[in-house]
């Protein structure tokens, strides 16, 4: 197990090296400068004062050994747009409000979609089975911010129930965290009926009815144990998913995360702050998904880790 | 020398009793039902799939109509028409008119055939790099093999979204781009699931007789392996469309993707963002549209998913 975590992660930060290398190269071959709106107040020789402090003017290889010598030292550098404010800072101020609405999102999901997916699996009612299933049908194909925009319109302006920007009060978290897990919730919906419907005809569920056993308790105790699996092995990629996800939820709910400021910093050509970004989503992912393998291999003794 | 055998009982029958048989009844040991092909018992089977085939007529009337509402229509999807600005629908205008007076129905059209041609093309170019790349990998097998596999391995592990506004950037945001940008990623999918193909289906009897046949290497992969492990990929084809057109529509809503002066799907919902209180009519139009062609193509692909499948079984 320790040498299949160790293997991982060595590929991993070999991936992010990758990754790395290929955002710093493909952001200097972009067209456009940092200083963009500086060029138009300030003479050459400032503008040359100006690449110079922020270590522009030098080769692009030799700016990429320098900046991968300070990340390395934990040093992001000083944003290109907002000037004065560390990388790290701009991160540490943002970072919260994402993860505040990305765990949010999540914890609803894994509770919305275990709890649907059981009800689906066990139901002798046709219809709320096959409402379910029109749901996460839905869910599953249409975008979440169409669904979001389709909110907006149904509940802040004909009916005027929920705010449509910020974050401010708490019931201005719905609708950004329903656009957020309506289709994470539909997959895993799915994922625990189709897995909860296998498990309920093995053996062992028979065994522990015929002891007399509550169904209640087969189901949660019992079934819900190991049909809980391929549940695991997903939360990992769609928490990551979350997060890259909230790109396009924060623009449009005009909330200050990590989502907008990557977005921005992508438009202003602010080098730093980009590759920062990158790093972190990068890592997440990378991470998240290592950590949901690592989970399943835990829970599920059955599971070989790939040598 | 013929032997004229007497039987007594078949002599003594009275011939009366016998009737012709009926013109109808004599082939009625023939095998009626129709010779039929693979994609035509598959058609059958999918025909039966109502949501699948409303899902299929749907889709069909938007395609055709992304092409040819833009043509005949007495409006275009730039004009400008500022004294009928922000109409509500009407005989003249069927969706009514956006905040520069431009007809809502002819540029819903107009975006559809962008999406549409992202889409389309950028599946069919991963379709043929997907079969290539995994097909090699598949027939090939061993230390390339490998190689391939642990390629595609990295290039999985990075969020797809930061590769495509990578390339958008790197190259400008043409149509071009962003089909280079979906299709970076997208062909892996199909790789992976051809190589499993592949290799189940190197290992069959008819692979060897053509071997033993003397055809190519080349051949054989194309002509027999992949042709016999058509069907998933065909479904793995239909649900890349839809993906497609979510990729594209995401990004130019967010405002990386598409220049700003094409009216796709994604920035005609960029645009639609302000109009929230005042015209929400136009939002509405454009999330239908969407929704519904999404969730056809998604229809269709698992309408043809479960057309395939029950041929296996």
């Amino acid at each position: 197990m320790a040498r299949y975590i160790a293997k991982r992660l060595i590929v991993g930060a070999f991936t992010l090296v990758i990754l790395v290398t290929i955002v710093f190269f493909g952001m200097r071959m972009m067209p456009g400068s940092p200083f963009a709106q500086e060029n138009k107040s300030k003479s050459a020789e400032q503008m040359a004062m100006l690449n110079e402090k922020y270590g522009l003017d030098k080769p692009v290889t030799e700016q990429f050994a320098i900046y991968v010598k300070n990340v390395l030292h934990g040093d992001f550098g000083e944003s290109l747009s907002k000037k004065g404010q560390q990388v790290s800072d701009i991160i540490a101020t943002r970072m919260p409000v994402t993860a505040k609405l990305g765990l949010i999102a999540f914890v609803f999901a894994m509770g919305m979609g275990i709890f649907l997916g059981i009800v689906s699996a066990l139901t002798r009612h046709r219809w709320i089975n096959s409402a379910i299933t029109v749901m996460a049908t839905i869910g599953v194909s249409v975008p979440g911010f169409l669904l979001a925009m389709l909110m907006m319109v149904l509940f802040s302006v004909y009916l005027g129930w929920l705010p449509v920007v910020g974050l401010d009060t708490p019931a201005s978290y719905i609708m950004p965290v329903l656009a957020l897990s309506f289709s994470p919730i539909s997959t895993i919906a799915r994922l625990t009926r189709s897995s909860l419907r296998d498990v309920m005809f093995s053996d062992y569920i028979t065994l522990a009815r015929s002891k007399g056993t509550k169904e209640s308790v087969i189901v949660v105790k019992h079934a819900l144990k190991n049909a809980i699996l391929p549940i695991v092995t997903y939360a990992g990629p769609m928490f990551a998913g979350m997060i890259t996800g909230s790109l396009v939820i924060e623009t449009l709910f005009s909330i200050p995360g990590i989502g907008k400021e990557f977005t921005n910093s992508i438009s202003n050509r602010d080098y730093t702050l980009t590759m920062g970004l990158t790093i972190l989503l990068g890592t997440l992912v990378i991470v998240m998904t290592l950590v949901s393998d690592v989970v399943a291999a835990i829970i599920d003794p059955r599971i070989k880790v790939e040598k | 020398m013929a032997v004229d055998i007497k039987n007594p009982v078949v002599d003594n029958i009275d011939s009366s009793l016998f009737e012709k048989l009926p013109e109808e009844e004599k082939n009625s040991e023939f095998i009626a039902l129709d010779i039929k092909t693979f994609f035509r018992d598959s058609w059958d089977r999918y025909k039966k799939n109502k949501l699948a085939l409303i899902g299929l007529i749907f889709l069909t009337i938007m395609v055709l109509g992304s092409i040819f509402v833009p043509i005949f229509s007495p409006y275009d999807f730039e004009s400008q028409d500022l004294v009928n600005k922000n109409q509500l629908p009407s005989a003249q205008h069927w969706m009514g008119t956006d905040k520069l007076g431009r007809d809502i129905f002819v540029r819903i059209m107009y975006g559809g055939r962008i999406s549409f041609a992202i889409a389309f093309s950028t599946a069919f170019i991963c379709l043929v790099i997907g079969i290539l790349y995994g097909g090699i990998a598949g027939y090939v097998g061993g230390r390339v093999d490998m190689v391939m596999m642990r390629i595609v391995d990295i290039l999985d592990s990075v969020p797809t979204l930061l590769y495509v506004i990578l390339i958008l950037l790197i190259f400008g945001d043409s149509i071009g781009s962003m089909m280079l940008a979906i299709c970076f990623t997208s062909w892996i999918g199909m790789a992976r699931q051809v190589r499993a193909q592949i290799q189940s289906a190197k290992e069959m009897e008819y692979a060897l007789a053509a071997k033993v046949l003397g055809a190519s290497h080349l051949r054989i992969l194309l002509k027999h392996l992949v042709i016999n492990s058509i069907s998933p990929i065909i479904v793995n084809l239909t649900l890349m469309v839809p993906s497609a057109i979510f990729t594209e529509s995401f990004l130019s809503f967010v405002g990386i993707g598409l220049n700003p002066s094409i009216p796709s799907w994604g920035k005609l919902a960029n645009d639609c963002r302000s109009l929230f209180f005042t015209y929400p009519i136009q939002i509405i139009w454009l999330v239908t549209t969407m929704s519904l062609t999404i969730l056809s193509l998604n229809f269709i692909g698992d309408g043809i998913g479960e057309a395939f499948q029950a041929k296996k079984r």
